[in-house]
């Protein structure tokens, strides 16, 4: 080792630390409408296999200027913040209880995980012998979908509480309903936030569904009907209008988060 | 009110971890307990504050805690247990609101105890922004705030550098000087045993007796960091506990 020969130590941290770019998901969006554009126009993309994204553009604005846009919307967000408020607010409650009480985990625990791998849509029929054909088995179908994954998230939220906090509201003689209120419902908040992302998604997939059946108006219903008849140009609008409902649900609970869950480190 | 300890032995299971300790803790002392690893020095403070129950004996308070006190027998834990979602403030408010403080009341005994612990600035900065040894000055505001009879301190220091350490027990020092209050201190860190303890309880390994007490009679206000007379009472302990440190070192852990 007599030459002091120097090497400069190679960088290798860095990496496996996600951060925000904001222009790259719109860039994302811009350059596969622009292909399909410029594909469907060239001939490249024969009409039969996609349609053209300024054609679907058309169809949208005919319409939003024909009225019907609301007249779809309107009944599917009501459908959907109905039967998810349901859903989520009973699965909320359950799982608090699951996660509290251990006669109710060990009664309603293998009960959840029995119901949760039925494919709810299969229970469509029978919901709506038991609630008729109007908004009732809608409802209940969406808050059927939506009540299992907020159980199992929040059941797991609550388990997941620091336990030492729980043992200092005991040691300072805190009441059991201040120690749930206070120290467990707050820290179970963000595996329930999380947990409801996944539900709410599930909503809008489930609407669809719901509106297979007895449904005049509602995205779903539009979607079908045009899916039905091949016409691809409507379809892509409904379609588009769920991603676009997928994509606001998601920023109000990125918004709710911020303002719950700044506490984070 | 002064804490006494009747015989008090546990087990889990077959396994026997403590064996028919009996201890006075009187009021306005500080009362050290050293001892090995796994010596159940955490689990009989769980027992003294009633978090846990012995397998047999039993845990007295002699006389009433005094006026106005909310919590007489009030933790602080190693490792803070603040809710981080709420600020400093909020933390401590917390332990007010069950014993309906509320409002001005509240915001009177937080000023207080914030002041007392040097906290006034940070009323509203969240457990997130503060560094290890606020965070534990945070938790004392709160323990001060309920007025206890007897702290009872689990290793509060050692999830701390040793500088923040020298530190609180000065604040600690500090605090009592002020006003004596009765605490049990449990720490496996003898310079803190001997610089805060009016006495020193030794426990020996599993099943964890009392060996020795240790009282040491110098007041709290004079001892400082480096003092020789409390180098010699740390040797002391020191070698108390070394064979039993080693031999409980090489246990299997089972617990």
């Amino acid at each position: 080792m007599s030459e002091a020969q120097g090497k400069s130590v190679a960088f290798r941290g860095g990496g496996f630390a996600p951060k925000a770019h904001r222009w790259v998901s719109v860039m994302v969006f811009v350059v596969l409408i622009a292909l399909a554009e410029w594909g469907t126009r060239s001939g490249w993309i024969s009409a039969l296999t996609l349609p053209k994204p300024s054609d679907v553009l058309t169809t949208f604005q005919e319409l939003y200027s024909s009225g019907l846009l609301f007249g779809h919307l309107m009944p599917s967000l009501s459908r959907l913040i109905i039967g998810a408020f349901i859903g989520a607010s009973v699965g909320i409650s359950v799982g608090v209880l699951i996660g509290l009480f251990s006669y109710i985990r060990s009664g309603l625990v293998p009960l959840v995980a029995a119901i949760f791998p039925i494919p709810k849509i299969a229970l469509l029929p029978l919901f709506v012998i038991w609630f008729g054909i109007g908004e009732g088995s809608k409802y209940a179908l969406i808050a059927f979908g939506t009540f299992t994954p907020t159980v199992v998230a929040t059941y797991g939220a609550v388990d997941n509480v620091d336990r030492t906090l729980i043992r200092m509201g005991q040691s300072f003689g805190l009441s059991w309903w201040s120690i749930v209120r206070k120290i467990v419902l707050p820290g179970a908040m963000p595996g329930i936030l999380s947990g409801l992302r996944i539900s709410l998604a599930i909503a809008i997939i489930l609407l669809v569904a719901a509106e297979m059946l007895g449904a005049e108006y509602g995205i779903g219903a539009y979607i079908l009907e045009a899916g039905s008849l091949y016409d691809l140009e409507r379809l892509f609008v409904g379609v588009f209008i769920l991603s676009l409902l997928g994509v606001i649900m998601s920023a109000c609970i990125s918004l709710i988060e911020r303002k719950l869950l700044g506490w984070r480190v | 009110m002064d804490i006494r300890l009747e015989g008090i032995s546990h087990s889990y299971d077959d396994f026997e971890v403590m064996r028919d300790i009996t201890l006075d803790v009187p009021d306005g002392q500080i009362v050290c307990i050293v001892g090995p690893s796994g010596c159940g020095k955490s689990t009989l403070l769980r027992f003294i504050g009633g978090l846990e129950r012995p397998k047999a004996g039993r845990v007295m308070q002699l006389g009433e805690p005094p006026e106005g006190c909310l919590n007489p027998l009030t933790y602080i834990f190693q490792d803070f247990a603040l809710l981080p979602w709420r600020t400093v403030a909020g933390n401590i408010s917390l332990v007010l609101e069950d014993h309906g403080i509320r409002g001005a009341a509240a915001r009177n005994i937080i000023d207080d105890v914030l002041t007392r612990t040097k906290l006034t600035d940070f009323a509203e900065a969240l457990p997130k922004q503060l560094s290890g040894g606020m965070k534990q000055r945070v938790a004392i505001a709160r323990a001060l705030a309920v007025k206890p009879a007897v702290m009872l301190m689990d290793e509060p220091l050692s999830a701390l550098d040793s500088q923040t350490r020298e530190l609180l027990m000065d604040d600690l020092v500090d605090l009592w000087s002020r006003q004596p209050f009765t605490a049990v201190y449990v720490t496996h860190n003898l310079a803190e045993a001997v610089r805060l303890g009016h006495s020193v309880v030794v426990l020996s390994r599993r099943p964890g007796q009392i060996r020795e007490i240790v009282h040491i009679a110098k007041p709290l206000a004079e001892r400082g960091f480096g003092d020789p007379d409390l180098d010699a009472q740390q040797k002391h302990l020191w070698q108390l506990m070394r064979d039993e440190a080693r031999a409980a070192d090489a246990e299997l852990l089972n617990v």
